[in-house]
């Protein structure tokens, strides 16, 4: 310890932090994070409340937007169609901004279930089902998902039925995809807001399944 | 086709375990900036991406899933390389 510690660190850099990166002291990729967006913000590129903001659409982007895009699908063939071509067009007529990243969808069958991940990092289709849960962005699920996928369905207390394959996808370009899960049975005459409670975040990645009763 | 088996130095978005490897084309996606150049802040090329199947056993020897199982990925244009049709 020296004199110098008895200064006063009021800040002298010109700019305001975000409050909440200020609670404690940030260690590993949180400093590092914290350092880069001082920077940034010094640098004029973008300011404080700019990161708040961003912050706050990712934080207020849920599965519900998933949800109601999957029931729609379920009740009309026509928007499942052009959901399949284009999510992020199709999502408008919903009036749901998906952000500016790509995302297509891949409709599960009796004959094939699809699982999403992404080996290389974490990419997510986040413009519809917000952050991505801890277990999605884990190296275990990431490098097993690809190398035994039934193995990883059972660890979800998923079985695939006798006659379904699966189709796994790795995320490896600018792109995202979404899994429309298979309309469970028993749900006939359905309006779509009860449907959509029935579609899970984890339906919508391929590591569960809609049923009825068992929500 | 089959994906080059290269090991050039720099970001790369082809995993490793589909380098070399055979697979089908299923469909072309879109034109995409190159996720490997835009690792160095660049948005061009513009490269056209495939949805390229692989079958599991294929990928995994002992694989011990479905021989039906497939995987997918999405792969651009210059990491991929046309053979002949196996009989």
């Amino acid at each position: 310890m020296n004199h110098e510690d008895d200064h006063d660190h009021a800040h002298t850099h010109g700019h305001s932090h975000p409050t909440h990166l200020e609670d404690e002291v940030a260690t590993g990729p949180a400093a590092l994070a914290e350092a880069v967006i001082s920077l940034l913000v010094g640098k004029g590129l973008f300011d404080a409340a700019e990161v708040d903001r961003m912050v706050a659409d990712m934080d207020a982007r849920t599965p519900a937007a998933g949800a109601r895009l999957v029931a729609r699908a379920w009740v009309d063939t026509a928007f499942k169609e052009r959901a399949l071509a284009d999510v992020n067009l199709a999502a408008r007529e919903l009036g749901l901004d998906t952000g500016a990243i790509a995302i297509r969808a891949l409709a599960s069958t009796p004959e094939v279930h699809h699982l999403i991940v992404c080996t290389l990092c974490s990419c997510y289709p986040s413009g519809l089902l917000g952050l991505p849960p801890e277990w999605y962005k884990s190296r275990s699920y990431r490098a097993r998902a690809v190398r035994e996928p039934r193995a990883v369905l059972q660890e979800f207390g998923l079985e695939l039925p006798p006659g379904q394959r699966i189709e796994v996808h790795d995320s490896t370009a600018e792109l995202r995809w979404l899994v429309i899960p298979i309309r469970p049975a028993g749900t006939e005459g359905w309006d779509e807001p009860s449907l959509a409670k029935l579609v899970s975040r984890d339906s919508m990645v391929g590591t569960a399944v809609p049923s009825v009763g068992r929500g | 086709m089959r994906v080059k088996a290269l090991h050039s130095p720099g970001h790369i978005r082809t995993p490793a375990y589909l380098r070399g490897r055979e697979g089908r084309l299923v469909a072309h996606l879109l034109d995409l900036p190159d996720a490997e150049a835009m690792a160095y802040g660049r948005r061009e090329p513009v490269v056209a991406h495939w949805r390229v199947r692989f079958v599991m056993a294929d990928l995994w020897p002992g694989y011990d899933g479905d021989p039906t199982d497939t995987l997918t990925a999405d792969l651009a244009q210059g990491w991929l390389e046309p053979i002949a049709e196996a009989a």
